[in-house]
């Protein structure tokens, strides 16, 4: 059987979704999304530049018939910005399969639930394929499960923080309480921290910074690449229990 | 000659003065927005592309025009 990560009742073969932001130039974030084997890149919605013609645009280095995009709402403090970012995105060209998040606080970068769980429901009324940015609180991630939200995105650390996962007692308790793909988002800081996501049982997870600012991002979003796909079949795979003492791997018997 | 009313709009957040009675469609025309690739709005109202033809622009209209850029 084969493995695939399925968002709104598509498969994704790549568990690795990965920002498109920060990156010295378009053509370096193009090869970095080539290397990472993501199929999806969140994207932001911002201004056109009226004033310069000439300045490349992403979807000139990032095909969005070939990679799906999906729409954020990075820097949107409130309901009211986030809603109309997303209205904006679906405008652009139809897409309904959007990343809500809701920032709370400019310092932490923590998101405000009271106003995500309520751009939720307008978002879910108004057809959007709503995959939400959330605290690791469980309680929190079954209430965004009860408004028919397509995926469940945890975070990992504050974003860009590069701390890695902070409570995994958290995120396994979200992992198993829902049937909703689990994607960590944010706060990972170097490869074997997407494994450790996935060795948790987690469907994916979504890195920007940690490939963006590493000093030699097309490598890095390849160690990403190979961590995840080790991280899942490691997962898969069983591990054994643990023990306090230790189990020779080598039988006694014939020992001289 | 009769003299061309102008008037002032904001796009994208800057004043920007116009004939009287410009289309929407015609303005975006002249600013070179590449139509495929953006979302527009007027008065904080998204337009239907296939009508901006029939929007004539007015004095203190908001026009935002956004596209994806990068983002995490």
């Amino acid at each position: 059987m084969k493995d695939y990560l399925k968002i709104a009742n598509k498969n994704y073969k790549s568990r690795l979704i990965v920002g498109t932001g920060k990156y010295k130039s378009m053509m370096e974030c193009a090869k970095a999304v080539k290397f990472s084997g993501a199929e999806i890149v969140t994207v932001a919605v911002r201004r056109v530049n009226i004033a310069d013609k000439k300045k490349p645009l992403l979807m000139d280095y990032l095909d969005p018939k070939k990679i799906t995009y999906l729409p954020n709402t990075a820097g949107c403090f409130n309901s009211k910005d986030a809603l109309r970012t997303l209205r904006l995105a679906r405008e652009i060209g139809g897409w309904k399969l959007v990343k809500l998040e809701v920032l709370g606080d400019k310092k932490t970068l923590y998101p405000d639930m009271i106003e995500t769980l309520k751009s939720t429901k307008v978002l879910i009324k108004e057809g959007f394929k709503v995959m939400v940015y959330c605290t690791d609180d469980p309680l929190m991630a079954k209430k965004l499960e009860d408004t028919g939200v397509s995926a469940i995105m945890p975070l990992a650390a504050p974003i860009g923080s590069g701390l890695g996962i902070q409570n995994k007692i958290n995120i396994q308790i979200i992992r198993d309480q829902t049937k909703l793909p689990v994607i960590i988002d944010a706060g990972l800081g170097q490869a074997s921290d997407a494994a450790i996501a996935m060795e948790l049982g987690c469907d994916g997870v979504l890195v920007n910074t940690a490939i963006a600012m590493a000093k030699k991002p097309i490598q890095m979003a390849q160690a990403f690449k190979n961590s995840v796909i080790a991280g899942r079949q490691s997962y898969l795979s069983g591990r054994i229990e643990k023990s306090i003492f230790g189990k020779a791997s080598t039988p006694k018997k014939g020992i001289i | 000659m009769k003299k061309i009313k102008k008037i002032k709009i904001k796009i994208n957040g800057k004043l920007s003065t116009i004939s009287h009675n410009t289309s929407l469609f015609n303005y975006l025309i002249k600013l070179e927005v590449p139509m495929k690739k953006v979302a527009i709005e007027l008065n904080e109202q998204i337009v239907d592309k296939n009508e901006l033809k029939k929007i004539k622009l007015k004095k203190n209209d908001k026009i935002e025009i956004v596209h994806f850029i990068g983002g995490g």
